[in-house]
């Protein structure tokens, strides 16, 4: 890829194609635009910096390895790499073999997050709503997602009965969605 | 709502992988029979994405960078295909030495066949028509255009069933396996499709999984130099159809 074409900033769409070809440029472009997602969300489930740091490795060498596996039809790169590096930190932090291949992530977030300034926009107001939630059902949702707790797990460490802790769960993510439907 | 109540609060759950036990694999089942319940799971890990979105911190070092770049530059395009599924790539590279083994063999046995026993000509045709059809799976395997498709379901199975086609546009070659398959109903089979870049696309073989799921497509007849975006698969009468029948079960890229 010429340094002109790098300039003209392609879409995520055009730089998988590229890596497709074996384009090393193209991948270089998608590790400067991701890997502050993935190093994020891999350190915040791993609060270990080296591990986060080989999360972050082998996360974009599956990428350079196996391109076809994200379909730009059915998502946008970003939330597809923080997912599948999320599964990857977790499966790590609970010591268990993936749960997931790279080639089973089905990522389909609404609106669209293709653009910095569109996932900027939306991430904000899910930050806002993760704000004033109950810190007791954002708690619940953490715990699942980032540290990996089963809703038993999650039940017996808050000391909250089980159904308690699948209806915070189930309405903390029915907020999100409306938050970014709200667009 | 089209999702069903009682599964509501589990298929959250299951989202974000915190269902577990007799649940989880009660909802599993029901998953595999209900497209509403598998929409709303793809929308709910959506949602649970926009969670991990939200991480923030501090940037990766520098170093992680160039050993990234260090590693890609050691692993060039043409062994990539061959590491990312390394138990398919192993399963291939065993069935074409074991099927030279058999050309081999066969070659052999013609050579001596023609000069000691003219009178088993049939025999000998037989074994040249398999050493030829041992030779064009070497032939396509081998082509150094050969790019591998992994199909992969579109909607979500507990066994997920999946295929691997290898594609040679030069030999108008295609060897497919699959593994996982659902059983079909009466009179129908699953049918291949060769997705051109442009164009309608191709029927390329109908097959039926055996008792444990299994099957395999080789070499069926495909127009010449036809260049695959992707393969697909449709379930279809036992004969055969012109034209995919929607939905489609499994669609992959080439990779």
């Amino acid at each position: 890829m010429s340094t002109a074409a790098k300039n003209l900033g392609l879409n995520d769409g055009a730089l998988v194609s590229a890596v497709r070809s074996g384009n090393q440029d193209a991948m270089a472009q998608l590790y400067d635009r991701y890997s502050s997602v993935v190093y994020a969300v891999a350190l915040r489930v791993l609060t270990d910096a080296a591990a986060a740091e080989d999360v972050l490795q082998e996360i974009f060498m599956q990428l350079w390895r196996n391109p076809g596996s994200f379909d730009a039809s059915r998502g946008n790169l970003a939330p597809w790499l923080a997912v599948i590096a999320r599964n990857r930190a977790v499966d790590l932090l609970r010591k268990r073999k993936p749960q997931t291949e790279i080639t089973e992530a089905v990522v389909s977030v609404e609106p669209d997050m293709a653009s910095e300034a569109d996932r900027g926009r939306n991430v904000e107001k899910i930050r806002a709503v993760l704000k004033e939630m109950p810190a007791s059902q954002r708690s619940a949702l953490e715990m699942a997602y980032f540290e990996g707790y089963s809703h038993s797990e999650i039940a017996e460490k808050t000391k909250e009965p089980l159904g308690t802790i699948k209806t915070r769960i189930r309405t903390g993510l029915m907020l999100l969605r409306k938050a970014v439907e709200a667009t | 709502m089209s999702v069903h109540e009682q599964f509501a609060e589990d298929l959250a759950l299951y989202a974000l992988g915190a269902l577990e036990g007799g649940e989880r694999a009660s909802l599993e089942k029901h998953l595999e029979e209900c497209a509403s319940c598998r929409r709303e799971l793809e929308q709910l890990r959506g949602d649970a994405a926009l969670l991990a979105l939200t991480t923030s911190g501090p940037r990766p070092p520098a170093r992680a960078k160039s050993r990234l770049i260090d590693a890609v530059a050691r692993e060039p395009r043409v062994q990539r295909a061959k590491l990312r599924a390394p138990l398919w790539a192993l399963l291939g590279w065993l069935a074409t030495a074991a099927m030279i083994l058999v050309a081999v063999t066969l070659w052999m046995q013609n050579t001596h066949l023609i000069s000691t026993v003219t009178s088993l000509s049939g025999m000998l045709e037989k074994e040249k028509s398999e050493s030829e059809q041992a030779r064009r799976i070497a032939e396509i395997l081998h082509a150094p255009d050969a790019a591998s498709y992994v199909i992969m379901p579109v909607s979500i199975r507990t066994m997920p069933p999946s295929g691997k086609a290898i594609y040679s546009r030069e030999r108008s070659g295609l060897i497919f396996m699959a593994s996982n398959l659902k059983p079909l109903p009466a009179q129908k089979a699953y049918e291949l499709w060769l997705i051109p870049m442009q164009g309608a696309p191709i029927p390329a073989g109908m097959f039926k999984p055996d008792t444990h799921g299994s099957a395999m497509v080789m070499n069926p007849r495909l127009p010449v130099g036809v260049e695959a975006k992707a393969f697909a698969i449709t379930i279809e009468p036992e004969q055969g159809s012109n034209t995919p029948t929607m939905p489609i079960v499994m669609m992959g890229a080439g990779g």
